[in-house]
């Protein structure tokens, strides 16, 4: 019995213009498609993908968040994941919080892997799988393009600044995943009726004994961007150059 | 007064760019000191350059074997150790600290804060989120230590000619044996470092082909440019996944961005925000792009690249 566990986080569509609210107190996210952070659908796809190679036999997906976030979760079933578990949480959920959470399911449940995003696409804060292997003290391999298993090892090859870097390190592990590891399946309609009849449970930080973190810091205020604005069109390459020299970049 | 702890990025005896900028964004943060720690196997000529930075009071030196690569599992409990006594612990918001500040962070019992665009106080920061759709304004306590990453684009290189004293110091720390380094591969180039460039040049699918990118390069080399890519040149195999400029790569902020049959999708977008000077060029007059760009030119590529490089090379001569 070898389990994989992942990370399934609610978050504002990637397609969606976020606005910031003019009080300034967060996002508009009234009447906003929500979804799987897509970092997070990776994470489940390659955990499905190693369950289907025989690498593993269970796929437990784990969201932390509101209870609207069982939607994410019962698309995380019609997905392939075998059960789902929501650690309900109203409001902000710290990365060490969500880390505090996986560390404390990996020793109930003593998984093969933890697969998470690299960052959510809401508070791009990149932190949850790093803060997990910190606190269950095992390896890390952050930004994952390729991941192969081979025995009590995992091999796996990170996207870095300077372009690829490949580790080996020992299992249990925590795997962050990046865009290249692979393009996630599209949910079929009889996956959807399935996954009404797979587990979905509840729990809440307490029930689990985990405590927040306190300290973390703690949104004050949200702010619009300043935005660009168009500049002037010129009609030939020597009019561009011409431009360009203007404003003193060449 | 801060006490300031910046880990050092470094990569074949080298200092990055990257611990320059941190050492400005110390700066912001007020009356206090800027120490600069190396680890590494051999730290002495990346303690060197560290030290000569402007600002810097010393630099710590932490050599091992085991610190011959930069494995987060490996640096994280040298670095918590390392941390006592500062008030705060910053790296770069690159891959290297990405990776490695937030299990520092974790080993200190503290959460951590990301991109710091701006110091308002000491103990108040922003941060973009959603992409740099929005702003996040973040507090953290005062009576604990702050562990932050720093966005490049948002500093200036801090200017060398600093004299800084070296330390060789040790710290009690089991490290793990569980992490092996076992390659990296990176494309050799005599252009400059993208991240750091002060003129880039970058391509969209309307090159094409990875052939086609051979225009944009000597481009580039006319302009004494860095080249970039869009996440679809990159996804389409034309040119290697370390050139990607986007959200989801890297967020650069040149002082002239040139971007070439690129469409101007949000995730581009948010990577190149900060440029000084964005020029566009796409046959679709109505690319998004436009919407952002300074100069803007409706044209063939294939027709456009070259005159502006022929141009670009009789100025210069």
């Amino acid at each position: 019995m070898s389990t994989i566990l992942v990370g399934i986080k609610r978050v504002i569509d990637y397609s969606v213009r976020v606005r910031v609210k003019p009080d300034g107190s967060g996002v508009v996210t009234d009447g906003v498609k929500m979804s799987i952070n897509p970092f997070d659908e990776i994470a489940l796809e390659e955990a499905l993908r190693l369950k289907e190679r025989g690498a593993a036999t269970e796929v437990m997906a784990v969201g932390i968040g509101p209870a609207d976030a069982q939607q994410q979760l019962r698309s995380a079933l019609a997905m392939g994941a075998d059960r789902a578990l929501l650690v309900q949480v109203d409001g902000p959920v710290a990365p060490l919080t969500a880390a505090r959470v996986f560390a404390q399911l990996a020793r109930q449940h003593q998984p093969l892997l933890v697969i998470l995003g690299k960052q959510a696409i809401d508070d791009d804060n990149g932190q949850t799988g790093q803060m997990l292997a910190a606190l269950w003290d095992r390896p890390q391999a952050t930004f994952a393009s390729k991941l192969e298993l081979d025995g009590n090892r995992a091999r796996v090859t990170r996207e870095v600044d300077a372009g690829l870097e490949t580790l080996s390190i020992d299992l249990p592990a925590v795997i962050t995943t990046d865009l290249r590891l692979n393009e996630p399946r599209y949910i079929k309609l009889p996956d959807i009726m399935k996954a009404k009849k797979k587990p979905l449970d509840t729990t809440t930080l307490a029930a689990l004994g985990v405590e927040p973190a306190a300290g973390s810091p703690r949104a004050v205020k949200f702010t619009a961007p300043p935005s660009r604005s168009r500049g002037i069109m010129v009609k030939s390459v020597e009019e561009l150059v011409g431009a360009m020299k203007q404003r003193g970049v060449i | 007064m801060t006490q300031i702890l910046i880990v050092a990025e470094h990569s074949d005896g080298r200092l990055n760019p990257s611990t320059a900028k941190c050492v400005s964004c110390a700066q912001t943060f007020g009356a206090g000191t800027v120490d600069i720690a190396v680890l590494a196997a051999d730290a002495a000529p990346v303690a060197a350059e560290a030290a000569a930075l402007q600002g810097v009071r010393r630099v710590l030196t932490l050599e091992r074997a085991e610190n011959a690569e930069p494995l987060a599992a490996v640096y994280a409990p040298q670095l918590a150790a390392l941390a006592r006594g500062y008030s705060h612990l910053i790296g770069p918001s690159t891959t290297f600290g990405k990776d490695l500040m937030p299990r520092v962070a974790a080993l200190l019992g503290v959460g951590q804060i990301s991109d710091i665009m701006a110091v308002e106080s000491p103990h108040r920061f922003l941060r973009p989120v959603y992409a740099g759709n929005a702003l996040m304004t973040v507090e953290v306590p005062a009576d604990q230590i702050v562990v932050a990453t720093v966005r490049m684009a948002s500093f200036q290189p801090a200017a060398g000619g600093g004299a800084g004293g070296i330390e060789a110091v040790s710290v009690e720390a089991t490290l793990p044996t569980h992490t092996r380094f076992l390659s990296r591969t990176q494309a050799k180039s005599d252009r400059p470092d993208l991240q750091t460039a002060r003129r880039v040049v970058s391509g969209g699918r309307a090159l094409a082909s990875a052939e086609n990118f051979k225009l944009l390069y000597a481009l580039a080399d006319a302009l004494g440019a860095a080249v970039g890519a869009s996440r679809a040149a990159v996804d389409a195999g034309y040119v290697p996944n370390e050139m990607q400029v986007g959200q989801t790569g890297k967020i650069i902020a040149p002082e002239l961005y040139l971007a070439l049959g690129i469409s101007g999708a949000i995730q581009h977008l948010t990577g190149i925000k900060d440029a000084r000077t964005i020029v566009a060029v796409n046959k679709d007059g109505e690319a998004p792009i436009f919407e952002v760009a300074d100069i803007g030119l409706v044209g063939d590529l294939f027709q456009v690249v070259p005159e502006l490089e022929r141009l670009l090379r009789a100025e210069r001569s």
